[in-house]
């Protein structure tokens, strides 16, 4: 019977998978496993981070002095290029000849970059290598673009998925506050027993609808209304996101703000009626301020229940790994990400570790958010009322 | 508390809280036709799809025809699987938090533990499961991966209903039975346990909903995009009602053609978690008059 440890046990295994797996990713090198980018040896740019590999590969810098090199064009070279440059005969029959080929393309132009499988480099390579290095959690944890499939660097920046994580679980929070606080008012204060029969399972049916069942529905309501009212090309937004998780929220917010309500002491809520105030009053001069930790943990985990949640999210909010600006672009929360990536991600690769760092995350904030709930929930009413 | 004095200040307060109490019942009111609007949208929807046929035949043409019998089939699996293994193990956890254990630290800190874990989004489970079960234990996408990641996923909610189920069940009981000279196993085993039993039970049929409904732990321990066949083995891969709901609503080789499928999908799932919710007020409401009539 010393099974009563095994949550606990469950959560250290949790920790010690989910970081074992995502922080290899800062052991990783920035440029594809097995690749390599090579320069001109004239080219006096040694070092390119992802982002600067991402623009030059893209066209966006067109110029080594953007990069503190010479004044020279950024040539972009990559294998299926290779025909531009030389001849079949030149390559060999078999291919065999590649390698002695790209060196010789190399040195041929000075503004060059390459990038290429790393067994297509020959011994006495004319170019040089662009230093490995590997992803920093800088890169990671301040980059502001989410690329993971970009060749030849991934690039690995949570800031935009942080960005539409938060916006689209605050903004549920603000729809789901006054609807969930007034039910709750209304539940603890003022329903009689009949109400509170059909409230209560309707609450609990709501908490009971699977995810992907609001996400369907979001899906097929919600975002064509938003299209509409809008007039939006596309209706996958982090409104309609918000909107889904704001019903979702719904229950652990009524739930919990309806018990601190309710554990309000029944001398404190008399002792107002008796100085001639109304109900109202009472509730809101009394009532709401002596259960006011209990509200802000019913808020912190309506929070946590919405930054978690994948599956609905997933469904509605478009899914673009942009900066959001508003709540009406489309975005892509961390969840949403992981369900929707991980599948692709070859095991044990690099966007298979950084989705793993991803879970780690979004560990750690559901954590500290439920460790501030219990605080919160625990801390003492003011004395002074 | 009617002084009937009728000043300005008076009516004032009053009218005030007349438009207080109309605003709260306009919002529970809000909160009612939500959930009516969800359930009519899909019931309206989905109940011209769902037959007997429907729910007893294979997936056809790219899942815009046939029935959804493998992903029925293959949630029952998983709902099988995840209750083997998290009810035993919820419930020995809750009687020894709430019989045994010594009211030290340690219990705090695993009471604190097992809030924290119902707190852990159910995509990190995925994460988790995929790593320990699916890579580093070789399962595989398999049910066993499946169910033991979903085990998990619920074992906070057996645990909890079971230590309130105890709780619940007062100290004379106990001690009445000690003075007879049982054992403090034997006074669990007959006494305690059997008068916690509906309200374990109500706590079991409510983890059955929600493992039948969850969908991002399977994902990537257990789910099939389409597998018309039925499991053999429990390393076996199937399809899941909820993922398929989001395949059908968001993948599938043609979306407007396989959307009725899924608004009868969404019914069915629906349904389920109306009959487990249904079923567990009802056993509460019926062992709750039992105990009383005793």
């Amino acid at each position: 019977m010393v099974s009563g440890g095994v949550t606990s046990v469950t959560i250290l295994l949790i920790v010690f998978f989910l970081f074992r797996e995502g922080i290899g990713l800062f052991g990783s090198p920035a440029v594809e496993q097995g690749y390599v980018v090579a320069v001109n040896q004239e080219n006096t740019v040694r070092d390119l981070s992802p982002v600067q590999l991402k623009d030059v590969f893209d066209s966006k810098i067109a110029n080594w002095s953007q990069l503190g090199g010479a004044d020279e064009p950024i040539v972009v070279f990559r294998l299926n290029d290779i025909e531009q440059y030389v001849s079949y005969e030149e390559l060999g029959d078999e291919l065999q000849f590649i390698p002695q080929c790209l060196s010789k393309i190399i040195a041929e132009h000075p503004g060059m970059i390459a990038f290429f499988p790393d067994t297509y480099l020959s011994p006495d390579f004319a170019g040089k290598l662009i230093d490995r290095r590997n992803i920093t959690p800088g890169e990671f944890f301040l980059g502001d673009e989410w690329f993971p499939t970009a060749t030849p660097a991934p690039l690995f920046g949570i800031v935009p998925l942080v960005t539409g994580t938060l916006w689209v679980s605050l903004a549920a929070i603000l729809f789901a506050l006054p609807l969930g606080m007034a039910v709750a008012i209304y539940m603890a204060e003022l329903s009689n027993d009949k109400v509170r029969k059909i409230l209560k399972p309707v609450i609990e049916l709501l908490a009971g609808i699977p995810s992907v069942v609001y996400g369907f529905f979001g899906l097929v309501v919600i975002v064509p209304l938003i299209q509409r009212v809008f007039g939006l090309p596309v209706g996958e937004t982090a409104l309609a996101g918000s909107v889904i998780l704001a019903i979702m929220a719904l229950p652990t917010i009524i739930t919990v703000a309806e018990d601190s309500i309710r554990n309000v002491p029944r001398s404190v809520r008399e002792a107002s009626l008796a100085l001639g105030a109304t109900q109202w009053q009472t509730i809101r001069r009394v009532v709401l301020p002596y259960s006011v930790s209990g509200i802000m943990a019913a808020v912190v985990l309506g929070i946590g229940r919405a930054i978690g949640e994948t599956m609905a999210v997933l469904m509605v909010t478009g899914n673009s790994a942009i900066i959001p600006h508003g709540l009406l672009e489309p975005v892509r929360t961390i969840p949403a990400t992981i369900a929707a990536e991980l599948g692709e991600a070859p095991n044990g690769g690099v966007h298979y570790e950084a989705l793993f760092l991803l879970g780690c995350i979004l560990f750690v904030i559901t954590l500290l958010i439920s460790i501030t709930a219990e605080m919160m929930a625990a801390g003492k009413p003011k004395q002074q009322i | 508390m009617s002084t009937l004095i009728n000043t300005k200040y008076d009516r004032r307060k009053r009218r005030t809280q007349g438009i207080a109490f109309w605003v709260f019942r306009l919002m529970s009111l809000a909160v009612v036709a939500i959930l009516v609007w969800i359930l009519g949208f899909l019931v309206v929807k989905g109940i011209g799809v769902v037959n007997w046929e429907f729910l007893t035949s294979m997936p056809e043409d790219g899942m815009t025809k046939g029935g959804i019998l493998p992903a029925i089939v293959g949630t029952l699996c998983l709902v099988a699987g995840s209750m083997v293994f998290a009810f035993p193990i919820g419930v020995m956890s809750g009687i020894y938090i709430n019989e045994y254990a010594p009211n030290n630290w340690l219990v705090k800190f695993i009471r604190v533990m097992t809030n924290n874990l119902s707190s852990i989004p159910s995509i990190v489970f995925g994460l988790f499961g995929m790593a320990l079960f699916v890579n580093t234990l070789g399962f595989g996408d398999s049910i066993l991966a499946g169910s033991l990641t979903l085990g998990l996923l619920v074992l906070p909610v057996v645990i909890r209903t079971t230590e309130e189920a105890l709780k619940a069940i007062d100290n004379s009981y106990r001690n009445a039975s000690l003075a007879l000279g049982a054992t403090k196993l034997q006074t669990i085993r007959k006494v305690v346990l059997p008068m916690a039993f509906p309200n374990i039970i109500t706590g079991l049929i409510l983890s059955v909903g929600r493992v039948s409904g969850e969908t991002a732990p399977i994902l990537f321990t257990v789910a099939a995009y389409f597998l018309p066949k039925l499991p053999t083995s429990i390393f076996d891969q199937v399809m899941a009602l909820p993922y398929h709901l989001y395949v059908l609503a968001t993948s599938g080789t043609d979306i407007q053609a396989s959307r009725p499928m899924a608004y009868g999908t969404a019914l069915v799932l629906i349904l389920i978690v109306l009959l487990i919710n249904l079923l567990a007020n009802g056993l509460r409401a019926w062992f709750g008059k039992k105990v009383k009539t005793n």
